[in-house]
């Protein structure tokens, strides 16, 4: 028995990993390489517990059909889940090309040792390579879960390592969805309502001629247009979008987003043990003298992904082949089976690069889209690019979040009570397989084809970790915790998930407050928090990055220079990495924002690729830095007026500032994901900065000038 | 309606068909083959369809390629090859300053640009040859450091 979903799906060695003839080794996972490092991680892991040079461990493209289904590439899971299967299976390998080395040689096991893709006796010196050892005869059979992993097997970065895929990146060579054009390619593009609630009213009775040789596709409200040709396409795109007539059903609410997310109808749980209960919530928050309390928060914020969504699919003899960016082929392939009307079995999804997504952005949407074109146009392949503009507009973006903290202090100035309510629609509108409730809803195109349907009401996540009160939980040893989740009905704008999901804006929210209460209570914030942590995996992070940023105490907020330092923690999803993150600004008179100096610390458990795992964190921080200084999603009723790079800024090479990055190695322990760890603690500490330079609490992000100004005046 | 026109890329003089406002990022990517010059937005906002131009960063996604007709085009592909990469591309291998690789090519053709203008440039000079550009995965710090790095080795 397993509790690894990914091995319990697929518990053979052969559904993971073959010794070739040539003696490469063929590894296959699940998870999607999305610029995350997971090939390269899984590479080194497969390496190192078989004994092979990791340039001869050769990565299979995920496809349905061929690798393992292991939902989708998301939550800092692959390497929890994939890696430790991989390593499993090559462990579970390793030992039986001994067992086969042994009596080939004549020699005990004990005496053997691989290296090189060879098993050799280190008595007799002799060697005999693994493709010989499973020549006519593979290794099959049941992964064992308790094969003893190699000790010592880690390669870490050998001498001349090079990580996957960065060779073709850095040279332009690596081919994304958007450049496969095999021959006979149409290109095509949707033209797309003025917004979510808008139906096309009439077409022109001549739009085909005034097209030309470009192809409408048309099917109620959804148009799209394709021709061989790419600039053609997007000129079509521009006529038909100039002809059509849309009327609005009804407009988008404008109202304050934060007002909405209290006062709209909602569904509360009470979360215990991270697990939201599907109980009445009976518990008021602290109350009485010593109490404090605030609010946050947090917009809608994108994706953002550097390239539009884009999808390449064909339908031959009743058979659609979809080339798609997203997370997750199998999950996709269902979603795309019920939404077409035809078999799963009759849909191969392959995985091909795309820009990183960073959570469910446009990809599964274009797929769809795509195969809707290739159906109507049989035979052909349709590469779908959608435009910036359909990116910015129509990806699901993440949620808009208010956290409602209250603390009541002892004397000592501890907390003696802490409770935390996170109000937000739904994280997660993924499509997931399921005979009992239709999922075609969750896309875009059939919310505009003839007979349209609508979106699914969003259902609350219960599980441990769930989207909004991921995180929620706070990592301290208070004696009185209440946690609740508030999932808000009838909000404006299309959502899913969104790197880190509730767990950005709760961490944001958690760790301003903790340091609130560190400044009520006259406390360095690190020694605020040492006082409440039991914990020594999350103390060790908080000191390794308070050591190397060089924190001292000394009296918080408002430095005339400006310049203010913040530090915040977080174990993610309270089960996966620890993370600490300690920044100093320098607020400018204009109150904007510059990023001084950041340190990220951090403990992954066991560390497969350090330099890879450094450049998630990092890349978390920057992202989680944009999100904080810069970025919501804007809206009218007449639209998302969020469009394009301008009406939606992020963060530049302007404003980058160093980061120094520490990882605590934990060898033997169990891989953590850290692709989201740095995120919340980065947002927070951002804050918590800006507040120690100018004695200003930001509680609602972004922190741009205007709201710097904002709180400032009321406080 | 196309048009002949003469553009010199990589080295190398081609006679391409393209449309009267054709981008010259399509005609690059579309008529031949040069896959590495990215499309991000189409809006000269983000930078991936970066090339240079006489040796100067320029954007591409916009301007029409008639109007670059006998100018020297250099894309992503002309700096280096998986086999012999460039200077700026090695730079950017070794600080492991790649992650999903889209706004990677338009990077290093501005990397490229600017160290032939100024191969020492101060920070000041190299956020402002960057500012053009998104990366969305945050590997800003990364590149940073890969451009100060080649911008050490000149020195030297």
């Amino acid at each position: 028995m397993t509790d690894n979903p990914s091995l319990a799906a697929h518990p053979n060695v052969e559904d993971w990993i073959a010794v070739r003839a040539d003696g490469g080794v063929e590894v296959r996972t699940g998870k999607v390489e999305i610029g995350q490092g997971i090939d390269t991680a899984v590479a080194l892991i497969v390496a190192g517990e078989l004994g092979v040079p990791f340039d001869q461990v050769v990565m299979m493209p995920v496809s349905t059909g061929l690798s393992p289904d292991e939902g989708y590439t998301a939550g800092s899971s692959s390497l929890e889940h994939s890696g430790q299967a991989l390593g499993l299976a090559a462990a579970t390998l390793r030992r039986e090309l001994l067992g086969r080395a042994s009596q080939r040689l004549g020699v005990d096991t004990g005496d053997l040792e691989t290296r090189d893709a060879m098993v050799r006796s280190r008595q007799t010196n002799r060697t005999v390579a693994f493709a010989e050892l499973v020549q006519g005869a593979p290794v099959t059979g049941p992964v064992d879960p308790r094969a003893q992993r190699r000790r010592g097997a880690r390669p870490g970065d050998p001498e001349g390592f090079e990580p996957l895929h960065v060779r073709r990146r850095v040279t332009g060579t690596l081919k994304f969805v958007h450049d496969l054009c095999p021959a006979g390619t149409l290109h095509a593009r949707i033209v797309r309502p003025p917004h979510y609630h808008a139906v096309l009213e009439s077409l022109p009775d001549d739009m085909q001629t005034v097209l030309g040789d470009v192809r409408l596709v048309r099917d109620g409200s959804f148009l799209a247009v394709a021709h061989d040709d790419e600039h053609m396409t997007i000129r079509g795109a521009e006529r038909l979008c100039a002809a059509a007539r849309w009327r609005a059903v009804r407009d988008l609410d404008e109202g304050p987003i934060g007002q909405r997310l209290l006062e709209n109808r909602r569904e509360s749980f009470p979360v215990r043990g991270g697990v939201a209960r599907d109980e009445p919530v009976d518990m008021p928050p602290p109350s009485g003298a010593g109490t404090i309390r605030a609010s946050y928060e947090r917009p809608y914020q994108m994706h953002g992904s550097l390239a539009p969504s884009a999808a390449l699919a064909v339908l031959n003899d009743d058979r659609f082949t979809v080339w798609t960016h997203s997370q997750g082929p199998y999950p996709l392939r269902g979603a795309l089976a019920e939404a077409l009307g035809c078999d799963p079995a009759s849909i191969t999804v392959m995985h091909a690069p795309g820009s990183g997504c960073y959570g469910h952005n446009g990809a599964d949407d274009a797929a769809l889209e795509a195969a809707l074109i290739a159906r109507a146009i049989p035979g052909r392949p349709v590469l779908l690019k959608w435009s910036r503009e359909d990116e910015h507009a129509w990806e699901p973006y993440g949620s808009a979040m208010r956290m409602e903290l209250c603390a009541r202090l002892g004397r000592d100035g501890m907390v003696e009570a802490w409770s935390h309510e996170t109000c937000s629609d739904t994280h997660l509108m993924r499509a997931w397989p399921d005979p009992e409730r239709p999922q075609a809803g969750k896309f875009l195109a059939p919310r505009y084809r003839a007979n349209p349907l609508s979106a699914p009401a969003p259902a609350a996540s219960l599980g441990a970790g769930g989207g909004i009160h991921r995180n929620a939980t706070p990592p301290y040893a208070f004696p009185h915790v209440q946690i609740v989740k508030h999932l808000v009905h009838g909000l404006p704008l299309r959502v899913s998930a969104l790197r880190t999901l509730g767990a950005f804006a709760n961490v944001f929210a958690a760790e301003s407050f903790m340091d609130e209460l560190a400044h009520e209570t006259a406390s360095d914030p690190v020694a605020y928090r040492h006082r409440h942590l039991d914990d020594s995996r999350s103390i060790d992070v908080l000191d390794a990055a308070a050591g190397r940023f060089g924190w001292s105490a000394r009296p918080p907020a408002g430095n005339p220079d400006g310049i203010g330092r913040g530090i915040a923690l977080a174990r993610y999803r309270n089960a996966k990495s620890f993370c600490a993150v300690a920044v100093e600004v320098r607020v400018d008179d204009d109150a904007s924002i510059r990023l001084q100096r950041a340190v990220i610390a951090a403990d992954a458990g066991e560390i497969v690729h350090a330099d890879g795992l450094a450049a998630q964190l990092e890349g978390g921080f920057v992202q989680a830095a944009s999100w904080t200084l810069l970025e919501a999603v804007t809206w009218d009723r007449d639209g998302i007026t969020s469009r394009d790079w301008q009406s939606y800024p992020i963060l530049r090479f302007d404003n980058i500032p160093e980061i120094d990055t520490v990882l605590l190695d934990r060898p033997g322990e169990p891989y953590l994901g850290a692709g989201e760890a740095a995120c919340g603690p980065a947002g927070a500490a951002i804050a918590n900065a800006v507040f120690d330079a100018t004695g200003v609490r930001a509680r609602r992000l972004p922190l741009t000038p205007q709201s710097l100004r904002q709180a400032a005046s009321t406080g | 309606m196309t048009h002949p026109i003469s553009l010199d890329v990589n080295g190398v003089t081609y006679s391409v068909e393209a449309g009267p406002d054709e981008p010259l990022a399509l005609v690059l990517r579309n008529r031949l083959g040069l896959t590495g010059v990215k499309v991000g937005c189409g809006l000269e906002q983000c930078g991936a369809c970066a090339v240079l131009v006489d040796g100067e960063s320029v954007l591409s996604c916009v301007r029409p390629a008639a109007g670059f007709a006998g100018r020297k085009i250099e894309t992503v592909e002309g700096l280096g090859s998986p086999e012999r990469p460039g200077p700026v591309q090695q730079a950017l291998i070794d600080a492991g300053a790649a992650q999903c690789g889209y706004c990677t090519p338009g990077l290093v053709v501005a990397i490229t640009g600017l160290l032939r203008s100024e191969p020492r440039p101060d920070e000041n000079a190299i956020r402002a040859a960057l500012e053009p550009h998104l990366c969305r995965c945050g590997a800003h710090p990364r590149v940073l450091r890969a451009v100060r790095a080649l911008a050490e080795d000149a020195g030297q």
